[in-house]
């Protein structure tokens, strides 16, 4: 009994250690962060920097905080260009991964289906995603199904590669035990394969995420009249720095909460990954 | 039933390419006997066994299970593999009912089945466990079990133990004959282990070096449980340990 009771506290002595330490490298990044805004106002305002280049950080949270009910200067409010933007990129990111990680898992499997569309992919895969945007405005015209199939190609690539490599990388013992079981082709691809492949599939899902996130603005380009994008732009056309960096910033912290999002999915699914 | 033939090997040859690893090996397993094959380092014991699971197809010869020719779709053969083989996203209960399920058994079945290995190995407390919550020897008992659980036709061993220490050995042996006595499988048992072998098999095939050939068959015919240091169990090692030297 005493022997639990030693052991029950130094694990509760272990868990505090970890709880002060995490609390300490939290600090250390706030404080990184503090340093760094502190740095760039104080820039800004003692004129080491053109104040008509950068804003400085308090004048960009007081443009974020206009930008919430005030649709000036460029049309709309910014939830409005969060939510064309979050349209776009979701519809294409969503297709592509729906399509891309079964076509990179059948790929990987299907030796003949591999050798048929591979040479055509290797010849795509390369090419990148704004150099679709003529061919795109031509056969899409400049509307939504245009922007997000610019960023579906941008998505799609790294959904088809991980998940090709993930079945290449299956165990081959597992394959053995399933076919000793008397699995069949199919069964092997479904049961074995598949489910192997599932942590290289995500790594894929999570590029492919940061992909589609990051050609929203060269997508935008095409004609729009909201969206983070074009948001940008039109902070660029009037010179207003203020404007760009809230676009630019709310990029960022939305495409970091759609990672945390993707990260608690792929937590759920791949339970049986040794952490 | 016990002196009924349930896998006859005949004349099975295996080239790859000018080496000829197998020649014209042939013998008889009966129902529910242990049989352990040993032989020199590399003499092709391995793929022996991929051939009698049809992983690998023979270059001639063939395998009978109860008199016709070896299908792993029709014929009911487990593997258990020298590396650890449980599945990883399969907890331990889901990796013991994986064979049962390809087989498409009913799901009580299943469920008794999986129930009944669990039980025998103790791993009640681990039933939803995945492989990497486990110990190497805590896996490879999942998988012997999973092998067991599918009520094997024939159940091949490919020095399963090799990674573990002595004591684990023997407590995973004891384990291995309380699992073939409880479900009445074959096993064909592979093993550089002279010893292990005494210990297990009801018979013993040796085979001779490249290409490989069965050189003799040593019957075993020891009570269980065996004791290593037996006079007799020490005359049969001896004997067997004659017959497989090289040098």
């Amino acid at each position: 009994m005493k022997e639990s009771e030693k052991i029950v506290s130094s694990v509760q002595i272990e868990e505090k250690k970890r709880a002060k330490e995490k609390i300490q490298l939290f600090l250390i990044s706030a404080a990184s962060v503090i340093v760094f805004l502190g740095i760039w106002e104080a820039a800004v305002r003692l004129s080491w920097v053109n104040s008509q280049f950068v804003c400085s950080p308090s004048e960009a949270f007081m443009a974020f905080v206009d930008k919430l009910t005030q649709p000036n200067p460029d049309g709309a409010v910014l939830g409005v260009h969060i939510w064309e933007s979050l349209k776009l990129a979701l519809i294409g990111y969503v297709a592509a991964a729906v399509i891309g990680v079964p076509l990179g898992l059948l790929l990987g499997y299907y030796h003949t289906f591999d050798k048929l569309v591979n040479p055509i992919f290797e010849i795509i895969r390369p090419i990148p995603p704004i150099a679709w945007i003529p061919l795109s405005v031509i056969w899409l015209g400049i509307g939504t199904t245009a922007k997000c199939f610019i960023i579906f190609l941008a998505a799609f690539v790294p959904c088809v590669i991980n998940s090709y490599t993930g079945v290449k990388l299956t165990n081959s013992v597992l394959i053995d035990v399933a076919k000793t079981c008397g699995a069949s082709r199919w069964k092997i691809f479904i049961t074995v394969c598949t489910p192997s492949a599932m942590p290289l599939a995500f790594t894929g899902i999570r590029v492919a995420l940061g992909n589609a996130w990051s050609t929203l603005v060269a997508a935008e380009m095409l004609s729009a009249t909201a969206g983070l994008g074009y948001m940008i732009q039109q902070g660029r056309a009037l010179g207003r720095s203020d404007i760009i960096i809230v676009g630019m910033l709310t990029i960022g912290v939305i495409g970091a909460v759609l990672t945390a999002v993707l990260n608690k999915l792929e937590n759920r699914v791949i339970r049986w990954r040794a952490k | 039933m016990g002196e009924e033939v349930k896998v006859r090997v005949e004349n099975l040859t295996k080239c790859f390419g000018d080496l000829r690893v197998l020649d014209k090996v042939s013998f008889q397993i009966k129902k529910g006997e242990f049989v352990c094959i040993v032989g020199p380092t590399g003499c092709g014991k391995t793929t022996f066994l991929r051939l009698l699971t049809k992983l690998t197809e023979p270059t001639s010869g063939e395998i009978y299970i109860d008199g016709e020719p070896a299908d792993p779709q029709k014929h009911n053969i487990s593997f258990v593999f020298q590396e650890p083989s449980a599945f990883p996203w399969l907890t331990a209960e889901e990796n013991i009912e994986y064979g049962l399920k390809v087989k498409k058994r009913p799901a009580r079945e299943i469920k008794a089945q999986s129930d009944k290995i669990i039980g025998l190995l103790g791993l009640e407390k681990f039933r939803k466990a995945y492989p990497h919550e486990m110990s190497v020897s805590m896996e490879q008992r999942v998988v012997i079990g999973r092998a067991f659980a599918m009520n094997p036709d024939l159940l091949l061993m490919d020095e399963p133990y090799g990674q573990m220490d002595i004591k684990m050995r023997y407590f995973l042996e004891d384990e291995v004959i309380k699992l073939w006595k409880a479900t009445g499988s074959t096993v064909l048992f592979i093993t550089h282990n002279l010893e292990e072998a005494v210990y297990l098999a009801e018979k013993i095939l040796i085979l001779s070096n490249k290409p490989a050939r069965v050189k003799d068959e040593v019957v075993v015919e020891l009570p269980r449980p065996r004791d290593i240091a037996d006079e007799k169990f020490v005359e049969i090692r001896k004997k067997i340990t004659e017959e497989i030297k090289w040098w």
